[in-house]
């Protein structure tokens, strides 16, 4: 068990980097009971604005420490670009749908998106790997592993800690937990509904965004590159139940761990691994790990 | 009440295919093809979708029947169409019959959830296994019809007339189905489910049932489109490939049993000019049709048809 090591490491990151990708959607889920799909998308967005930007950055001879903050402005300013024009202009006619139909507006956004990305960034890859081999590497059990990915743990546990902290211990989070159980009464109370929607839609990308943005200098970001993050942070979000925060962080981990049991020991059954753990999730539990029951209308 | 003309109806296409497909040029042939392929699943899928459960995974079923028929060709050099499509329906068929028992418990967004975990898992056995070609797929025999094997001027032609043939009987069988008690239970449960079970039906077993049969027209079309395209690849169970049958269930609307046929024609359609005009922004295209689809037409298209005569 040489290898336990390197595979806690792996499962550590990818659970990291998996709680960042994800914890957008259950914020998104469980604030406005919409499951976006255009998540992957902003994922996309992050990633190419995330990549360009500090490419031009470093080509300008510009301090790459700072490139850090760059990914970061990235990923804030394609939000920003994006998100709340699709929420005013589009979502917030929706609201009074079905979930599922309200799920195919955000398909076709992302069929749309996924396109502009590529009108916008063409259709070749970037690669910018600088901030990726900055900070040198460290050493498990005889593998290296570039330091940034301790970059990618710090930042999915300030998330942790921050949205805990705004939910549970501001006035804002409390208002938000009032919209969240009776969105109607709230706005009769003076709550503005319409700006809590707005913000935690815009802060839902923005986090898909950002983890694009921070795994762009790890990959070649090319199209395409939010579509298999859609699927794995619906899986990651269903596994520690729709709309809950600690269930995103336990069900990141766990597949973060499963993930990287399996890619150690067993390759070929990565995939197979980490959607038979939500369908099994699914089977015993359907609300999830951390789900709370929801009573049947009459 | 006018009399259901769906049979006429049926009939008239058919007609239509046979003597029209002979003037047709071959790319359309393809496409009608494809169309018939894709509107078996969605068929399904709105049996599903009149319950109110949307899946997300029916993709799963149709890249069973498509590997059913890939392995029939493949190891038992089986290539005609009516036998692999039978194959692809059974084989899917009991799949369904499987998972049914799960699935018959999850409404709304799990069940959708669900169906998409499931065809994921598909998705990700197949990736990974060697001897199926993993990500690559593999080909297909050209198609023989009932030993027969057209020649090559004729091929897309004959496979058109047997599989609109195929389609347009599995169509009647589901226009039958929705007429009986059973099936006339769907939009009940849509409506209220605790009410059809104090009619003393069970929902899970209509649920099932209908699964069962979307699953049975899905594998149909998915060994119909391995023949006709000539080759598998896992794709065919991946989640955007179920989008894109969903997509189509939105486009045509569940007013009637040929809608998904007019539905996914269209599809093809807005595809093939999309694609033909801009590679890069076919996906955009498709994006704005469908949310059109949902804005305007929130039945819809075959919605069009029934809102005039009733005027």
């Amino acid at each position: 068990m040489s290898q336990i090591g390197p595979v806690l490491v792996d499962g550590v990151i990818y659970s990291a980097w998996l709680f960042i990708a994800a914890v957008g959607l259950t914020l998104v889920y469980g604030v406005m009971k919409i499951l976006n799909v255009t998540h992957g998308s902003f994922y996309a967005l992050g990633a190419y604005a995330g990549a360009s930007l500090t490419g031009a950055w470093l080509v300008k001879g510009y301090p790459p420490m700072l490139s850090y903050a760059v990914l970061l402005g990235g990923a804030l300013l394609a939000t920003l670009a994006v998100a709340p024009a699709i929420e005013r202009g589009l979502l917030r006619f929706m609201y009074a749908k079905d979930e599922v139909v309200i799920l195919l507006v955000t398909y076709a956004l992302f069929l749309i998106i996924e396109d502009a990305i590529k009108l916008v960034w063409g259709v070749n890859p970037y690669f910018v790997a600088e901030p990726y081999a900055l900070l040198g590497s460290f050493e498990v059990g005889g593998l290296k592993y570039p330091t940034y990915n301790l970059i990618l743990v710090g930042l999915a546990l300030a998330l942790a800690a921050g949205l805990a902290w705004v939910l549970r211990g501001t006035r804002v989070g409390k208002l938000l937990s009032a919209v969240i159980h009776d969105p109607e009464m709230s706005r009769a109370l003076g709550v503005n509904v319409d700006r809590f929607y707005l913000v935690t839609f815009t802060l839902g990308c923005f986090l898909a965004a950002l983890g694009g943005s921070f795994t762009s200098p790890t990959v070649s970001v090319v199209p395409g590159l939010g579509v298999d993050v859609i699927v794995l942070s619906f899986a990651v979000v269903v596994i520690g139940g729709l709309g809950s925060l600690p269930g995103a962080a336990l069900g990141a981990v766990i597949v973060g761990l499963v993930r990287s049991l399996s890619v150690h020991y067993l390759p070929q059954v990565e995939l197979f691994v980490i959607y038979s753990v939500m369908a099994l999730v699914l089977a015993f539990r359907p609300r999830g790990l951390f789900g709370l029951a929801e009573p049947r209308k009459i | 009440m006018r009399p259901d003309r769906t049979p006429l109806l049926l009939g008239a296409i058919l007609a239509a295919v046979v003597a029209g497909g002979l003037a047709l040029p071959q790319w359309l042939l393809f496409i009608l093809t494809i169309a018939c392929a894709q509107g078996l699943v969605v068929l399904g899928l709105n049996l599903l979708i009149r319950a109110g459960l949307v899946s997300f995974g029916q993709a799963l079923f149709y890249c069973i029947g498509a590997y059913t028929a890939g392995g029939l060709s493949r190891a038992f050099g089986i290539s005609d169409l009516f036998v692999q499509m039978a194959a692809g329906t059974a084989t899917a068929a009991l799949a369904a019959f499987v998972l049914g028992f799960l699935l018959a418990r999850y409404r709304g967004i799990f069940f959708g959830l669900l169906s998409l975990a499931l065809s994921m898992i598909f998705y990700g056995l197949i990736v990974k296994s060697e001897t199926l070609g993993s990500t690559d797929g593999f080909n297909l025999a050209k198609a023989t019809l009932l030993g027969v094997r057209p020649g090559e001027a004729w091929v897309r032609y004959a496979v058109l007339v047997a599989a609109a043939s195929v389609t347009l009987a599995a169509v009647f069988l589901a226009w039958r189905f929705l007429r009986t008690p059973l099936g006339q239970l769907g939009p009940a449960i849509k409506d209220n489910e605790i009410r059809v079970e104090y009619m003393g039906a069970s929902v899970r077993y209509a649920i099932h049932v209908n699964y069962v049969i979307a699953a049975a027209l899905a594998g149909a079309g998915g060994a119909l489109a391995a023949t006709t395209v000539g080759h598998i690849d896992p794709e065919m169970a991946y989640w955007t490939t179920s989008g894109e049958f969903v997509f189509i269930a939105v486009l045509s609307g569940t007013g009637s049993v040929v809608a998904p046929f007019l539905g996914a024609l269209i599809f093809g359609a807005i595809h093939t000019v999309a694609f033909d005009l801009s590679p890069n922004t076919w996906q955009m295209s498709m994006g704005l049709v469908l949310l059109a689809a949902i804005v305007f037409l929130p039945d819809g298209l075959w919605s069009l048809f029934t809102r005039r005569k009733t005027a």
